[in-house]
C-alpha cells in the first residue's frame, strides 16, 4: 500500500492517459466494451481524488518527482489541498457527464471516449503540475481534446463556434508561451516554487519585464476563465456543443480560475517582494464586470443552453470576485462556491438536453410550445437547478454567496461587491423564473407526438443535483476544508519548502 | 545579433497579429503560423544567444542553456499539431459554409479582393 500511496499524485494523470490509449486500441471492439472501459476509468478517478483529498486534508503537500529528479531541475507534480479539491470536482462532473453521454451522444461521432479520457488527462495534469511549462503542455492537451469534443457530432453551428474557439485559444497559447519565455529569460527557471523564490528577488531593472510577463499570463488565464472582455467565445461554444461535453466544459473555465489563484497566490502574492499583489488593481473590477455581463446575457438569452452558458460566465465573475478579495475568508468563500457552481452548471447542461429532446423541433429555444412529456420530473429538476444557480436558500449557491458577502465586509470593495452580487442574483432569479415558466407553464396543446425522456437522460443531472444538496448537508466540513485551503494558499512558503526541500 | 533577432521576432509577430485579425480563414491560419514561429524563436533566444558552444554540460568551460531548446522542441511539436488541426477545421468550415469567412457569412465586400 505504501508503494501505491507514494505514487498517488501521478495516478490521476496516468489513469486517463492509459485509458485513452486503451480505448484507441479498442476502437474496433463492441460498443459495450468501449463504454465499460471508459466508465470504469472515469469512475476510478473518484476514489483516487478521495484518497488525495484525504492525504491533502491532513495538510501534507505530496510532491511527486518524476524520474526522481529533484526540483527545480526535474518535473514535479504537487498534490496540495487546492489540487485535490479541483480533482474531486473534475472527477464528479466527468463521471455524471459520461453517464449521460452513454445515452447516445457517444455514438454521434468517432472517438468520443478517447477524447473524453484525454480531456481528463489534460485537466488532471493541469491541476497537479508544479511547473509553468507543463501547465502550458497540459493546457494544450486539454484544449486539443476539447476541440475534438466540441466538434463531436458535427453540424454547421458547431463548426463555426469551434473555429472561433480554436483560433482564440491558439492565440492564447502563443501568449502563454511568450509569458513563459519571458519569465524563463528573467528567472532562469520554470518550476513554480522556484519562480516564487526568484521573482521575489527581482532586481529593479527586470521589474517591468516580470510584471509584463505576469500580466500576459493573467491574460491567458482570463481567456480560459472567460473573464470580461475575453468571454465572447464562450456562449456560442458551450451552447452549440453536445450536453455531456458542455457539462464537462463547466470545469474548463475553472481551470483558468484555478491557474489565476495558483499563480497569483504563489508567485505574485503578498510575500512576493517587488512583484507582490500584481493583480490587486485588475482582478476585482474585471470580475464584477464579468458578473454583470454574464447576468445580463442570461437575461437576454433566447435559448436555455445559451442562458446556462451566460450563467457560467456569471459564476466565473462571482468566483474571481471572491478570490480578488485576497483575504483568507474571500478565497475560502470562492473555494466553496467553485465546486457548487461547477456541479450546478454541469447539472443544468445535462438537464437541458432532455428538455430540448422533449420539446421536439422547438429544442431549447424560449418559444412556447406543446406541453412536454415528462414535464414533472424535468420541471422539478429545473426548479432545483435554478434555485442552486441563482443562489437562493437553502442550496449551496446561497451559502457560497453568503460566505462571499461576509468575506467582503472588511474590504474596501464592500459596497461594490454587495451591490453587484445581490443585484445580479436578483436578475438571475428573474431570468431563470422567466425561462422556467416559459418552458413549463406557457404551453398550448398542439398534439406533437413526442416520447418522454428516458430516465438515463435525466438521472445524471439528478445525481449532480443530489451532490449539490450534499454540499449543503456537509457544508461545515467543506467550509472547513476550503478555509484550510485558503490558509495554505496564503502561506506560499510551505508550498515552496515542500517542493524545493531545504534548498536555498 | 540581438537586434537582428529581436527585429525578426517583432516582424513575425506583427505579421502574425495582422493576419490573425483578418476575416478569412486562410490568412488567419497563416497568421497563427507566423505567431508560432515568432514564439518559437523567442523561446529559443530566452536561453541567451551564444555561438559555437555545446548545449550539453561537458568538460568544455562554456555551454549554452539546453532547457530552452527542450522547451522549443515541445512547443514546435504542439504548434505543428495545432496548425494541422486548425487547417482541417478551416477546410471543414469551408465545406460547411461554402465560403472561407470566419463567421461563415458571405458578403461581396469581403471577397472582392
Amino acid at each position: 500500500m505504501s508503494g501505491l500511496s507514494t505514487h498517488l499524485p501521478i495516478l490521476p494523470v496516468l489513469l486517463p492517459l492509459v485509458a485513452g490509449i486503451v480505448l484507441l486500441a479498442l476502437r474496433g471492439a463492441p460498443l459495450v466494451l468501449q463504454r465499460a472501459a471508459s466508465l470504469v476509468a472515469t469512475a476510478a478517478l473518484v476514489p483516487l481524488a478521495f484518497a488525495l483529498l484525504g492525504t491533502a486534508g491532513e495538510g501534507t503537500q505530496l510532491v511527486y518527482k518524476l524520474g526522481d529528479w529533484d526540483a527545480p531541475f526535474g518535473i514535479v507534480l504537487v498534490a496540495d489541498r487546492l489540487a485535490a479539491w479541483m480533482l474531486m470536482a473534475t472527477a464528479l462532473v466527468a463521471l455524471f457527464a459520461l453517464l449521460q453521454a452513454l445515452a447516445g451522444t457517444d455514438v454521434e461521432g468517432r472517438h468520443f471516449h478517447v477524447l473524453y479520457q484525454l480531456q481528463l488527462f489534460g485537466l488532471n495534469g493541469a491541476f497537479l503540475t508544479g511547473d509553468l511549462f507543463n501547465l502550458f503542455v497540459f493546457f494544450e492537451i486539454l484544449l486539443l481534446a476539447s476541440y475534438g469534443l466540441l466538434l463531436h457530432g458535427g453540424g454547421r453551428l458547431r463548426v463555426k463556434a469551434g473555429l472561433h474557439f480554436v483560433v482564440i485559444n491558439l492565440v492564447g497559447s502563443t501568449l502563454f508561451l511568450f509569458a513563459v519565455g519571458t519569465l524563463y529569460g528573467v528567472a532562469g527557471t520554470l518550476n513554480m516554487a522556484d519562480l516564487a523564490v526568484k521573482l521575489a528577488r527581482t532586481v529593479p531593472e527586470n521589474l517591468a519585464l516580470v510584471e509584463a510577463a505576469g500580466l500576459m499570463l493573467f491574460g491567458v488565464f482570463a481567456l480560459k476563465a472567460a473573464l470580461l472582455p475575453l468571454h465572447l467565445w464562450l456562449p456560442a461554444a458551450y451552447a452549440h456543443t453536445s450536453a455531456p461535453v458542455a457539462a464537462l466544459f463547466a470545469i474548463m473555465t475553472k481551470v483558468g480560475a484555478y491557474s489565476i489563484l495558483r499563480v497569483y497566490s504563489l508567485m505574485f502574492g503578498a510575500e512576493a517582494g517587488a512583484v507582490a499583489n500584481l493583480l490587486a488593481d485588475w482582478l476585482m473590477p474585471l470580475a464584477l464586470a464579468t458578473l454583470v455581463a454574464g447576468t445580463l446575457g442570461a437575461v437576454a438569452s433566447t435559448s436555455l443552453r445559451q442562458q446556462i452558458a451566460y450563467l457560467v460566465i456569471a459564476s466565473v465573475g462571482t468566483l474571481l470576485a471572491a478570490f480578488a478579495l485576497d483575504s483568507a475568508e474571500g478565497i475560502a468563500a470562492g473555494l466553496y462556491y467553485l465546486p457548487h457552481t461547477t456541479l450546478g452548471t454541469a447539472a443544468f447542461f445535462l438537464l437541458a438536453a432532455p428538455i430540448a429532446g422533449a420539446r421536439g423541433t422547438l429544442g431549447d429555444r424560449f418559444d412556447s410550445g406543446a406541453a412536454m412529456p415528462g414535464a414533472r420530473v424535468l420541471g422539478g429538476l429545473f426548479f432545483v437547478a435554478a434555485i442552486a444557480l441563482a443562489g437562493l436558500p437553502p442550496l449551496s449557491g446561497f451559502l457560497g454567496k453568503f460566505m462571499l458577502l461576509r468575506a467582503a465586509l472588511g474590504s474596501p470593495w464592500l459596497a461594490w461587491v454587495w451591490a453587484i452580487v445581490l443585484t445580479t442574483s436578483l436578475f438571475a432569479v428573474i431570468a431563470l423564473a422567466r425561462s422556467g415558466s416559459l418552458l413549463f407553464y406557457r404551453t398550448h396543446s398542439t398534439p406533437e407526438v413526442l416520447s418522454a425522456p428516458r430516465p438515463i437522460e435525466w438521472l445524471p443531472a439528478a445525481g449532480l443535483l443530489l451532490l449539490v444538496l450534499g454540499m449543503v448537508i456537509w457544508a461545515g466540513t467543506l467550509a472547513d476544508y476550503s478555509a484550510a485551503t485558503a490558509a495554505q494558499l496564503l502561506a506560499p512558503q510551505t508550498y515552496i519548502d515542500a517542493v524545493l526541500g531545504d534548498r536555498p | 545579433m540581438e537586434a537582428l533577432i529581436a527585429l525578426i521576432i517583432g516582424v513575425l509577430t506583427a505579421c502574425g497579429v495582422f493576419l490573425a485579425l483578418r476575416g478569412q480563414t486562410f490568412p488567419v491560419v497563416l497568421g497563427l503560423t507566423f505567431l508560432s514561429y515568432a514564439v518559437n524563436l523567442f523561446l529559443f533566444v530566452m536561453g541567451r544567444l551564444a555561438v559555437g558552444v555545446p548545449p550539453v554540460i561537458s568538460d568544455a568551460t562554456a555551454y549554452t542553456d539546453p532547457l530552452p531548446q527542450a522547451l522549443v522542441l515541445t512547443a514546435i511539436v504542439i504548434s505543428f499539431g495545432m496548425t494541422a488541426f486548425v487547417i482541417v477545421l478551416a477546410l471543414k468550415a469551408r465545406a460547411e459554409f461554402g465560403n472561407d469567412h470566419v463567421d461563415g457569412t458571405h458578403s461581396g465586400e469581403d471577397t472582392a479582393r
